[in-house]
């Protein structure tokens, strides 16, 4: 009979093994949706941008776009050559020329079809130097008042009625769109308090933006922090304060920065909340070329994520914008990924010396 | 030392239907080598009377009065649940930090002095009463931070100092041949009694008068067991001691005194011999002889 074997491990003839097949495959192709839009942003943004931040001879970097205020752009036809020159270099370029002309007694040389582009030549510098100052101090300000509200809301206060409702206003906040914190940042720092459009608003808007996330992450950060080390610590006779401050804030560090580092991103994205309080469209004077410090504070900074709002819908566009725009985004790009990075280093090195 | 003594036949069964076992502890004192210290009365240090605790509107204390003597080991036993570690925890005022925590009546007093009287600060009560937690907790930093914690607190900052009492403290903790060569690496690092140890070092650092114990053992190996015994038997040279535990043998191999409670009262309070041999009351002696609990 060994032919007629039975297996009783046989197939079954239903329908099931085939519908199981069918979903897996429509969750297969939804992550590949997925991925390939993510591809086509981020290969367009390099592509392009990569043309406008690198170049083909050493240093093979574009130094001046990196370094540099944004110009205006000048295309025009000159001596049957067609010449694209920044304001300032086109401004030499025409003295120079009508000089000549005047020594060898030639009428005025003739520019034809002068085209102006604005921000399309020059550099991204002040944008770079205004997102950082805007990240770095706004999340300074919402570690700081993150932290404190969170150690105040899970450490000491008592759990009734009213920290929960606390609780649950943060959690909503943490729902606003954020051109209402824009809004917000306008009345309350712009107007009412008179700080004008400058990066102390900025700082502030930017900072109560993202301070639901860091108080929430930081509240599961203590909360993470296990019981064994605040009763060590309290029955070794320390007061409350040094408890949390020696026994329980170090080991819930890495946790906070954890998720702080969404928040980083997030504050260095972030368009509407900077839009009318801290962002100027275009800006010479770099933040430090202040003439006393408490003007630091008081001045308006160009910001990426507005600067490529700016090149990108506030000026008629054409062939010569491209390049200013895919360039402030690649950049940017960079720079987010730049500081997400340094936040996770240092996040390691605090999980490294502070695990349990 | 084996004992011969009649066990004492209980006078009631908490269950009427279990055959009376009378022959139960001596089986059980038959092996187990029982300190032959002669407990004469000693000085109280701490004086609980009429003490009736709550968490919230639950009563887990009821009327307990107990004199722990000075130098010697105290053993809490009874079923789980029935209060021991809440008096613990009353003796260094840990449960101030529980919300909703009261003491309803009664009172502590250490060498005659209320715990509870207003200008009595929890903090220094502490630094007095020190307590070892049933699962190891040292902090995740080297052996040397973990012993110095303490005095670091209190300011401490001058070198020689922190050296001398890292060692006696571990010395005190029986620790110190294991770890002399590696005080600078993390505490995790060593073994389950190894870091229970640890943690007694830590606590013994700050020199308290009292030690009090929640379980110490019961995450151990029978040998890391054995060690914290023999050395809470040292430590009663200068310190008074309050361990809880769940094991019969280990109450009986470590103490001196044994206080008994069930539901939150105080059943029995005596000589460790006396608890577990001649028990008063027919609670103690189903509890002891492992018939309940
Ligand atoms: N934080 C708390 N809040 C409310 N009730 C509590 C709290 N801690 C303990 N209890 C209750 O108080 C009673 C005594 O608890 P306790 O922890 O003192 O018992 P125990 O004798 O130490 O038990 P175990 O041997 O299991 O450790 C129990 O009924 C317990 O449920
Ligand atoms: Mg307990």
């Amino acid at each position: 009979m060994a032919d007629r074997e039975i297996n009783p491990f046989a197939t079954q003839a239903t329908w099931f093994p085939r519908f199981e097949k069918g979903v897996f495959w429509i969750f297969r192709l939804a992550t590949y949706a997925v991925l390939l839009s993510g591809f086509a942003v981020f290969g367009t943004i390099v592509v392009k941008g990569a043309g406008t931040v690198f170049t083909t001879r050493a240093p093979f970097l574009n130094v001046a776009f990196l370094t540099q205020a944004p110009e205006t752009l000048y295309v025009f036809e000159y001596d049957g050559a067609k010449h694209e020159l920044g304001a300032k270099d086109y401004r030499a370029f025409r003295e120079t020329e009508e000089a000549k002309a005047k020594a060898a007694g030639k009428p005025a040389p003739k520019f034809e079809s002068v085209e102006s582009i604005v921000y399309s030549s020059g550099g991204i510098f002040p944008a770079i130097v205004g997102t950082i100052l805007l990240v770095v101090g706004s999340m300074a300000i919402a570690l700081v008042l993150g932290v404190a509200s969170a150690i105040y809301l899970s450490e000491y206060a008592k759990n009734g009625p009213v920290v929960r409702f606390i609780r649950l206003a943060i959690i909503n906040l943490a729902g606003v769109p954020s051109i209402v914190f824009g809004l917000f940042g306008y009345g309350m720092f712009v107007i009412f308090l008179g700080w004008n459009v400058s990066l102390l608003a900025g700082w502030f808007t930017l900072a109560f933006m993202v301070l639901p996330v860091v108080i929430t992450a930081s509240e599961e950060a203590l909360r993470a922090v296990p019981r064994g080390f605040r009763d060590a610590s309290l029955a070794l006779g320390s007061t409350k304060w040094q408890t949390i401050r020696k026994a329980v804030l170090p080991y819930a560090l890495p946790g906070v920065l954890t998720s702080s580092i969404l928040g980083v991103a997030r504050v260095a994205g972030e368009t509407a909340p900077i839009m009318f309080t801290a962002a100027y469209v275009v800006r010479d004077r770099l933040p430090w070329q202040v003439s006393q410090v408490s003007d630091f504070f008081f001045q308006g900074v160009m910001a990426l994520p507005y600067h490529i709002y700016v090149v990108s819908s506030k000026i008629p566009q054409n062939v010569y914008t491209e390049r200013v725009q895919y360039g402030a985004a690649f950049v940017f790009l960079m720079l987010v990924a730049a500081i997400a990075t340094g936040s996770i280093l240092l996040r390691n090195r605090l999980r490294g010396r502070y695990q349990w | 030392m084996v004992t011969t003594t009649p066990v004492m036949p209980a006078s009631e069964s908490l269950d009427p239907s279990a055959p009376p076992r009378p022959a139960a502890n001596q089986r059980l004192f038959d092996s187990i080598p029982m300190r032959a210290t002669p407990v004469t009365p000693a000085r109280t240090v701490i004086d609980i009377q009429n003490l009736d605790f709550f968490y919230g509107a639950k009563q887990a204390l009821f009327d307990v009065n107990l004199a722990l003597e000075e130098k010697r080991v105290t053993a809490f036993i009874g079923p789980s649940g029935c209060g021991k570690s809440t008096l613990l925890r009353c003796l260094n005022r840990m449960n101030d930090l529980i919300d909703g925590t009261r003491i309803a009546r009664g009172s502590i007093e250490i060498r005659g002095i209320d715990i509870h009287r207003r200008d009595v600060d929890p903090i220094e009560l502490r630094k007095r009463v020190g307590m070892v937690f049933q699962k190891s907790n040292p902090f995740p930093k080297s052996i040397y931070e973990n012993i110095v914690y303490g005095l670091r607190l209190q300011g401490v900052r001058d070198k020689t100092r922190l050296d001398e009492v890292v060692e006696r403290s571990l010395k005190g903790a029986a620790l110190w041949d294991e770890v002399k060569d590696r005080l600078h690496e993390s505490g995790l690092g060593l073994s389950g009694g190894q870091q229970q140890r640890l943690c007694i070092a830590r606590a013994i650092a700050v020199e308290p008068e009292v030690i009090l114990m929640d379980e110490p053992c019961s995450a151990l190996d029978p040998i890391a067991t054995a060690k914290i015994e023999e050395l809470i038997h040292d430590l009663k040279r200068d310190y008074t001691i309050v361990i809880v535990t769940h094991s019969m043998q280990q109450a009986a191999r470590v103490s001196d005194k044994t206080a008994f409670f069930y539901m939150g009262k105080l059943v029995e309070y005596n000589d460790t011999r006396t608890i577990f041999m001649h028990p008063a009351n027919a609670q103690t002696e189903a509890y002891v002889s492992g018939r309940f609990g």
